[in-house]
């Protein structure tokens, strides 16, 4: 059975399809929600609600320390969690390619229940679909998710003022590195995996402890450099952080020097920055490294009202240098 | 020697910095030291080092960096190949959006062109061997750095009797292209930082001619902004003493006579031949030709293409910038026209393009510090 196929069959509505449902889905997602096999699901909120969606489409789909269907989880978590919501509910779509392994969508869809169990969210409606071979890469998922945002709360780059403190929430590049060197066949020690997590856990103590902070964001795609560009932006301020300040493992740094990349730019999955009121930024330091995904938390830099629009980053050396944002695909570099 | 912790580096190069700006108080021009190298360009604009220098000691990027001063036709030549049916190009990931005279590689391969990205030219053995009915032609740009890989390609594939790999080779030297920049007479520089990965291969011999020569000091420099602050400082001095020495400040991995091995597997399957310099023009052997005894391994022996002579592109002073003659701000297409998601000079392509590292790092744009 270990090498039974995902065929046209699985995804045109009939017996296949609910066998697959069945067997395979069913028994990971299990819940009241779920199990009512409805055209949607039907839930209960609190008040104001955040809603957002994702679509995950990595290669390779298994990779040091997680797989497509954990990012696909903890993505839209964490998406949630850094508008100041509770995640609550979450959608799954499915995109199958014809021939994919059903062993390998078994252990996608435990990770993702794992994941799920772990933030406290139900996976509570999905679809899946199947794709001739050749039109898709193996599986390409879809997760929305909504959420109830914590009362008192109000995150917007237009909050961000001169003087507050920017604090990240642990080493930078574990995610992108691992896949990055899974891809271009490079050995890691094992050490380096991806930092995929759901941060709710993270984020909730932080506003619980600090209400006022300003703005929550998760440095994914574009890494670091591009989620405070994009601040400095809205904010009209200026973002002025220190590389010795910076934690970035070794090894990180040994694959970016390799492949040319500056770990900067590089995507992570299970960290967050925070721009906190400089008077919040010890006690919500405090907070994140009680935090089991918080631990290495630290103070990167500070807002500035020099230089609107921009981030800089002052070097190790003593220099200063503009951060930009990134222009696009990452591409290796010649010698 | 300990290392030395962050705050004492930070503290040296400040005394560096200090040393050179006292010593250059006296000059009676801007003094001018010539990076020839991208990835040194690259590092300094990355520590930040040009803001921390004192206003009449300058920084200039000279030819170093490998697809900048690959010209036009070099890549017209690699397109029209990779647009045969029977063909799988092999490059390095920088060649792809590369600008030809009319259009890159990367719109070729959304053409429908077979073009794969490779680490090393080695790689590219095995993508002959899985396809023995298509040629695989490896972009062997790049200098004596890439050469001796280059060469090891084409013997290992000499070896295992592949006959399916070629090479589309525009390898250069770095020795006479300073030799032509010291000739021209546009070009203005008080003393060069001299590449370290090229000297791991070829040694700090080959660069003596500059003192005898042209009296002109140099120094063999590593990539850490403390090491890069030392040579200024090793520049500077000699400057001010009127010396014209080599000196090498990246001792722990660069001898006086370099790699015999990387030299020895470059001189069997290459030699020396005149070569095209984008923006310089033709240097006296500057480049690398496949031996005659190679000749099998070789394109445009194989199928050779008549393409015309790229022309520059108007407005493009990339010419200019790659002989340190200007600053990518006094381009006019630098950052208007010209930016690095729609390059249309090819220092704005690479990563190690100097334009591409002034409009990374904020040249001209950037309000912090001075």
């Amino acid at each position: 059975m270990a090498d039974e196929r995902i065929t046209m069959a699985h995804g045109a509505g009939g017996k296949l399809s609910q066998e697959l449902m069945q067997e395979v889905i069913l028994p990971e997602f299990s819940n009241p929600y779920l199990n009512e096999l409805h055209d949607g699901a039907t839930v209960a909120m609190s008040g104001k609600v955040a809603f957002t969606t994702d679509s995950y489409v990595v290669q390779p789909l298994f990779f040091n320390g997680g797989n497509i269907g954990k990012l696909a989880i903890c993505g839209t978590v964490n998406d949630l969690s850094m508008t100041g919501a509770v995640p609550r509910y979450i959608s799954v779509g499915m995109i199958l390619e014809e021939g994919f392994l059903i062993e390998d969508l078994r252990r996608i869809a435990h990770t993702m229940r794992e994941m799920a169990e772990e933030a406290g969210v139900a996976i509570v409606t999905g679809d899946t679909k199947v794709v001739e071979r050749g039109k898709a890469d193996g599986i390409f998922i879809n997760t929305a998710g909504i959420g109830d945002i914590i009362p008192g709360t109000s995150i917007s780059p237009h909050h961000v003022k001169p003087g507050m403190k920017v604090l990240l929430s642990g080493f930078i590049g574990d995610h992108a590195a691992t896949v990055l060197a899974g891809r271009h066949g490079l050995e890691l020690p094992d050490t380096i995996k991806t930092d995929c997590a759901p941060l709710n856990s993270l984020t909730r103590a932080m506003l619980e402890a600090a209400p006022d902070i300003a703005v929550l964001r998760d440095p994914t795609r574009g890494g670091v450099a591009a989620v405070l560009n994009e601040i400095a932006e809205a904010s009209h301020c200026g973002v002025l952080i220190d590389e010795d300040a910076l934690p970035i493992r070794e090894e990180v740094r040994g694959v970016c020097d390799i492949l040319g990349f500056d770990p900067l730019y590089l995507a992570n999955e299970g960290k967050c920055i925070a721009f906190v009121p400089a008077e919040e930024a010890d006690e919500v330091l405090a907070v994140m490294r009680e935090n089991p995904y918080g631990k290495d938390a630290c103070l990167i830099g500070e807002v500035t009202a020099e230089a609107p629009g921009q981030v800089g980053l002052r070097t190790a050396i003593g220099g200063i240098r503009i951060v930009d944002m990134p222009l696009g695909n990452l591409v290796p570099r010649i010698c | 020697m300990t290392a030395m912790t962050k705050e004492e580096e930070r503290e040296l190069a400040k005394r560096l910095v200090a040393e050179i700006g006292r010593m250059a108080e006296g000059a009676d021009h801007k003094l001018r030291f010539m990076e020839v190298c991208g990835t040194h360009t690259v590092a300094i604009f990355r520590a930040g080092l040009r803001q921390m220098l004192p206003e009449n000691v300058e920084l200039v990027s000279g030819p170093g960096c490998p697809v900048c001063v690959t010209p036009d036709d070099y890549m017209d030549k690699a397109i029209a190949y990779a647009k045969r049916s029977d063909t799988i190009i092999t490059t390095f990931g920088d060649m792809l959006k590369v600008p030809g005279s009319k259009s890159s590689l990367m719109e070729a391969k959304a053409e429908g062109a077979d073009i794969r990205i490779v680490y090393s030219p080695l790689d590219s053995i095995q993508v002959a061997k899985d396809n023995p009915e298509k040629k695989v032609i490896f972009l062997a740009v790049g200098f004596e750095t890439t050469a001796p890989t280059a060469a090891a390609t084409v013997l290992a594939a000499k070896q295992q009797g592949i006959v399916n790999l070629y090479m589309l080779s525009a390898q250069k030297l770095v020795p006479p292209a300073l030799r032509a920049l010291l000739d021209d007479p546009d070009v203005r520089v008080d003393g060069f930082i001299l590449p370290g990965h090229v000297s791991v291969i070829t040694g700090t011999e080959v660069f003596q001619f500059l003192t005898e020569e042209y009296h002109m000091p140099g120094v063999v420099t590593g990539f850490e902004p403390l090491q890069i602050l030392r040579s200024l400082y090793r520049l500077m001095k000699q400057v001010t003493e009127g010396a014209a020495r080599i000196e090498n400040e990246y001792g722990s991995v660069v001898h006086a006579g370099g790699s015999p091995a990387a030299k020895h597997a470059t001189d069997l399957v290459y030699e020396p031949a005149d070569a095209a310099w984008r923006g310089i023009g033709a240097i006296p052997l500057s480049g690398l030709r496949m031996r005659e005894a190679f000749k099998d391994y070789d394109i445009e022996r194989l199928l050779p293409l008549d393409v015309p002579m790229g022309k520059n592109k108007p407005g493009c002073r990339c010419g200019e910038v790659l002989r340190g003659i200007v600053t990518p701000k006094e381009c006019p297409l630098f950052g208007k026209a010209c930016v690095p998601t729609h390059a249309i000079g090819p220092c704005m392509v690479s990563v190690e393009g100097v334009c591409a590292a002034w409009y990374k790092y904020g040249q001209g744009r950037f309000s912090y510090g001075r």
